[in-house]
């Protein structure tokens, strides 16, 4: 017996070596790495299309699709941090545009603007002037973005509303007076999920509140946090808290629009990724509604005629390994048409202006629509207003709000004044 | 009433006690194996504990698809990171119980503290040195680094197993004119197999299961299984019967050895792996 | 696996002859397990210490001394004093329960019952699986939703007539949320402790309890008074394992609480004010606290067991 297993043990031993042993694959010349988050559903099938594009324009360069899952984004970002601080980047990585490109890859360093691309390509002719301010710090532009999603939708149950006799409110006033009628019926007001759609749901509601000029004052340094129509703004969300499901905690963002789709529930603020799960295909996991009968969408009550915005965009690495290839992915993810491919399949618009609009169904069409014609501002919860040490400590200041059941606003308040203090953009 | 006739009137009660405790532990994994076996029409929360309608291994093979390159990644590296631990910890063992030196005590106690560091607290300086060792990235490297955060463990049980081993068995060795070399070749390894079993288990499930190491060290071509795994949920929309699928298949060869080999496992620990 | 260093039997006396080849192949052969300890453990635990105490915020290393300030900050930090409420709250249930139920599963396998091998495999297999394919599993089973969207556990106590039963689960008010992570958790762990137990129950003599029935013990003073305190060590040895799992715990919380403040603890924290929040300073600060937390817990074992060892 044990000679046996001795024998085992050292076939083992020679198994192992050489199976250590089949090394890495070799390192072609013509490369470039391309680092995301995007490995399921509709993102990793969109990129797919657009890597499609890529390979018919630069049939030599070879694409190395380094995509890590996770928690919108986080294992990606702890894999692409350590990285950079080890000195060994990727080409070119995807990153929500605004300051969380600013403040964290443009503070250290370790991206190359890309001024001379935009002029080059005309991208910054196609895309809307008040977008460019936001993914640029002073003069230079650092990001490539790809698509454009809409942070302040208000997605409805058109047949629970009519049944209800509820009008889509435009006033927070009005929403309120909505929810008495609803709660009255039994059903949930509005619906929300887990902690990151709470700030969602904030940041639209400061928005709405404040309008486009505070609401961006507040992320420049130039606007007061501390100032009594913030604290109007924030005693507005508590009063909105009140009209949410009470195991918001549990649900994601996609169960929480699951219970407006089943009537279970009139509203849901979120973005409009929720599109394409309302009206996806069933096979592809989502529920395949009809727009505009099975599900219907408004502007979030005072936020008519802003678009605030949120948008993947992929980055030039300052000492790429493969400069030529990143240059060649980012002109193909500026292009009409990386984006005219990417985006419908990705259940998002197009960050030009000049796609073709009978590529994507109904709402994303309105949403086009705006995009080329509404006042541009950023949002929070996805990058683009504020640095990450900023929103993260807003993160943490709403989450103990969250947690007390009192929903101290003072509290609240002086919290995220002392985070604008702490880390402001820099 | 005497002992006996207590046994015997207790024994269904004892029976029906450990029934109760087995669907406890088996309830998540009757739940994989039938979320994976659904069509995803048929996944929905309201019946999630309903047997599936018909039998669908389109799931299973999608989910192999995926899976399989990253599987056979976790092979190539959990196989070597067991073997090289087990042969590390048996010889540190066979030191720290049998060669001991000036201060061998208290390097053991520091060797041992490994054990219990989190291991956030080191990702970045390991991500960097990696980088500089140029292994980064590579499925040795990734068996370097759970080789030696198992250092603490193997070198432990190897320790308190030899510790088992008379000092007179070893003196008969040592008369016979064996040195270190020879006790170890002759007497102690022949004696080490159960030692070395549950050492192997141990650091199988350990690498294997690993996740942060392996994020972090490897690249899309070399991740193991576990990021694969993770992969595979995506970001958005959550196929159910897929995901269940897949962690199924994830967790089979680890489930298969504790089925196969658990009781080698508990043997070794009773052995003297495990002493108190 | 089990942390106790077992009293080795004291060298014997060494001829002269090996010491001088033998003794120094030895250390040799332990010198690079002593060198890699060096550098992976201590020497990335300074660097963490000397991250503690900078300024870093932001992706590039910034090593300007803060002194204790990142520590300052969290004793002040109104999270973080969250993170170490739920931390004692999620230990003491999680250790009790898996303690508890595993020498109830050890001692009622120790009853020579048939199917034993069969039990044991059930008991035992959750170890196999990772705290994520756990984590998934559970939170589809901990759902908390109520009325026509219930499912999970609470669906099955619904079906079964046991209403009574539905819970919030981890949403339950603070703080009692995070006892219930703690389910999982005893559920993958109460079976490596069962198993710990069973060691020891097997390795303590039947003369031995013989010796206590035919002093008229019944089977349960026979446990109580014979063989509790025989298992006195497992249990130590348990403690210090699921102890420090429990202060590291990190993949089940996230894939259970979704970055739910509530349900926060400090891998958690210390994850996020990394990767997310490029706070390297606060994030290391934090890893340095665990870091001690563990320390109080283990080096008076270890000091221990040497201690006892040399007095042998």
């Amino acid at each position: 017996m044990i000679r046996k297993l001795s024998t085992t043990i050292a076939l083992l031993i020679v198994v192992a070596l050489l199976a250590a042993c089949g090394g890495a694959a070799p390192a072609g010349a013509d490369q470039v790495e391309v680092f995301s988050w995007w490995t399921g559903g509709g993102e990793a099938a969109g990129l797919d299309a657009m890597i499609k594009i890529f390979a018919a324009e630069y049939p030599k360069t070879e694409f190395i699709n380094a995509a890590v899952a996770g928690g919108a984004g986080t294992n990606a970002r702890a894999v692409l941090a350590s990285r950079l601080q080890a000195g060994d980047p990727p080409d070119s990585w995807q990153a929500h545009a605004g300051q969380e490109i600013i403040g964290t890859y443009v503070a250290a360093g370790q991206i190359e603007p890309l001024n001379s691309l935009f002029e080059e390509e005309g991208f910054g002719k196609v895309m809307p002037a008040t977008l460019l301010p936001l993914i640029s710090k002073g003069d230079q532009i650092y990001s490539v973005p790809v698509n454009i999603h809409r942070a302040n939708v208000m997605w409805t149950n058109p047949a629970l509303l009519a049944e209800l006799g509820v009008q889509v409110p435009t006033t927070w006033d009005e929403f309120f007076t909505a929810c008495e009628t609803v709660e009255a019926a039994g059903k949930i007001c509005l619906s929300m999920g887990e902690q990151w759609t709470a700030m969602h749901l904030m940041e639209v509601v400061l928005l709405g509140e404040l309008g486009p000029d505070a609401y961006n004052a507040l992320w420049d340094g130039s606007g007061d946090w501390g100032s009594a129509e913030v604290t109007a703004a924030l005693g507005t969300y508590a009063e909105v808290l009140k009209h949410v499901n009470s195991d918001a905690a549990g649900l994601t963002w996609q169960d929480a629009s699951q219970l407006v789709a089943n009537g279970d529930a009139a509203f849901n603020i979120m973005g409009d990724w929720c599109d394409g799960y309302f009206s996806g295909t069933a096979e592809g996991g989502n529920l395949g509604l009809v727009p505009g009968e099975g599900y219907g969408w408004a502007p979030p009550p005072g936020t008519d005629g802003t678009f605030q915005f949120l948008s993947d965009s992929f980055t030039l690495a300052k000492g790429a390994p493969h400069a030529e290839g990143a240059l060649a992915w980012l002109k193909t993810a500026g292009s009409k048409a990386g984006q005219e491919a990417f985006n419908p399949v990705k259940g998002s618009i197009c960050a030009r202006t000049d796609c073709d609009a009978t590529l994507f169904n109904a709402y994303l069409q309105t949403a086009m629509a705006d995009w080329a014609s509404d006042r541009v501002v950023g949002s929070l919860t996805h990058g683009v207003t504020a640095n990450d040490t900023w929103k993260n400590e807003i993160n943490t200041a709403l989450g103990l709000f969250l947690t007390d059941t009192n929903r101290n606003v003072e509290a609240f308040q002086s919290a995220l004044v002392a985070a604008a203090a702490a880390y402001p953009n820099k | 009433m005497n002992p006996r006739m207590t046994r015997r009137l207790t024994r269904p009660l004892l029976y029906l006690m450990l029934i109760f405790m087995a669907l406890f532990f088996l309830m998540p994994v009757y739940l994989l194996l039938i979320t994976g076996l659904k069509s995803f029409a048929e996944v929905d929360l309201q019946r999630m504990w309903a047997l599936p309608k018909g039998i669908h291994f389109d799931n299973f093979i999608l989910a192999f698809e995926k899976l399989s390159p990253h599987l056979w990644n976790s092979m190539r590296m959990v196989i070597p990171a067991a073997i090289i631990s087990s042969v590390v910890g048996s010889l540190n063992g066979y030191v720290f119980s049998k060669w001991k030196f000036k201060y061998s005590d208290v390097i053991f106690t520091f060797l041992l503290f490994g054990m219990f560091i989190p291991y956030q607290a080191i990702l970045i300086p390991l991500v960097i040195f990696m980088e500089k060792l140029g292994l980064r990235g590579s499925i040795s490297g990734l068996v370097l680094v759970h080789v030696i955060y198992g250092i603490a463990i193997t070198t432990l049980i190897f320790r308190n197993y030899y510790a088992g081993v008379p000092t007179e068995v070893l003196e008969a060795g040592r008369i016979d004119g064996a040195g270190f070399v020879g006790l170890y070749r002759h007497v102690v390894f022949p004696l080490s197999i159960p030692a070395f079993v549950v050492v192997l288990i141990w650091q199988f499930t350990q690498a294997y299961n690993d996740f942060l190491f392996a994020v972090v060290l490897t690249g899309n071509r070399t991740w193991p299984v576990t990021v694969a795994l993770n992969n595979l949920a995506g970001s958005q929309i959550v196929q159910w019967n897929v995901q269940m699928a897949g962690a199924l298949l994830t967790a089979l060869p680890t489930l298969l050895i504790y089925i196969f080999l658990g009781r080698y496992f508990l043997r070794g620990l009773m052995a003297g792996a495990l002493k108190g | 696996m089990t942390a106790t260093p077992v009293p080795a039997r004291a060298a014997a006396p060494r001829p002269r002859r090996y010491v001088n080849r033998d003794q120094v192949l030895a250390i040799l052969v332990v010198m690079p397990s002593i060198v890699a300890t060096a550098i992976f453990v201590y020497g990335f635990i300074g660097w963490t210490l000397r991250v503690s105490l900078s300024n870093w915020t932001g992706l590039m290393p910034d090593y300007s001394f803060a002194g204790l300030r990142q520590y300052l900050e969290l004793a002040r930090d109104a999270r973080f004093a969250i993170d170490v409420r739920n931390t004692a709250v999620f230990t003491t249930i999680f250790l009790t329960s898996c303690l508890a139920l595993g020498l109830f599963l050890a001692i009622l396998l120790d009853q020579k019952l048939k199917g034993e091998n069969f039990f044991r495999s059930v008991f035992l297999f959750p170890m196999a699986i990772s705290f994520i394919v756990t984590g998934v599993v559970w939170r589809w089973l901990m759902n908390p939703a109520t009325g026509t969207r219930i499912t999970g556990i609470n669906l099955l106590f619904q079906q079964l007539g046991l209403g009574a039963l539905i819970s919030r689960w981890h949403l339950t008010d603070p703080p009692w949320g995070i006892a219930f992570v703690a389910v999982p958790a005893v559920w993958q762990m109460a079976g490596f402790t069962m198993a710990l137990y069973l060691g020891g129950l097997r390795a303590i003599s039947e003369d031995l309890r013989e010796a206590a029935r035919v002093d008229g013990a019944s089977e349960f003073q026979m446990y109580r008074y014979v063989i509790m305190p025989l298992l006195n060590p497992v249990t130590l040895s348990a403690v210090i394992i699921l102890g420090h799992i429990s202060l590291k715990i990190f993949d089940l919380i996230v894939a259970i609480s979704q970055n739910n403040i509530a349900l926060d603890v400090p891998g958690v924290y210390m994850w996020r004010a990394t990767f997310d929040a490029n706070n390297y300073g606060r994030g290391a600060a934090i890893g340095i606290i665990m870091l001690l937390t563990i320390a109080v817990l283990i080096v008076p074992y270890l000091v221990y067991s040497m201690r006892s060892e040399e007095q042998q």
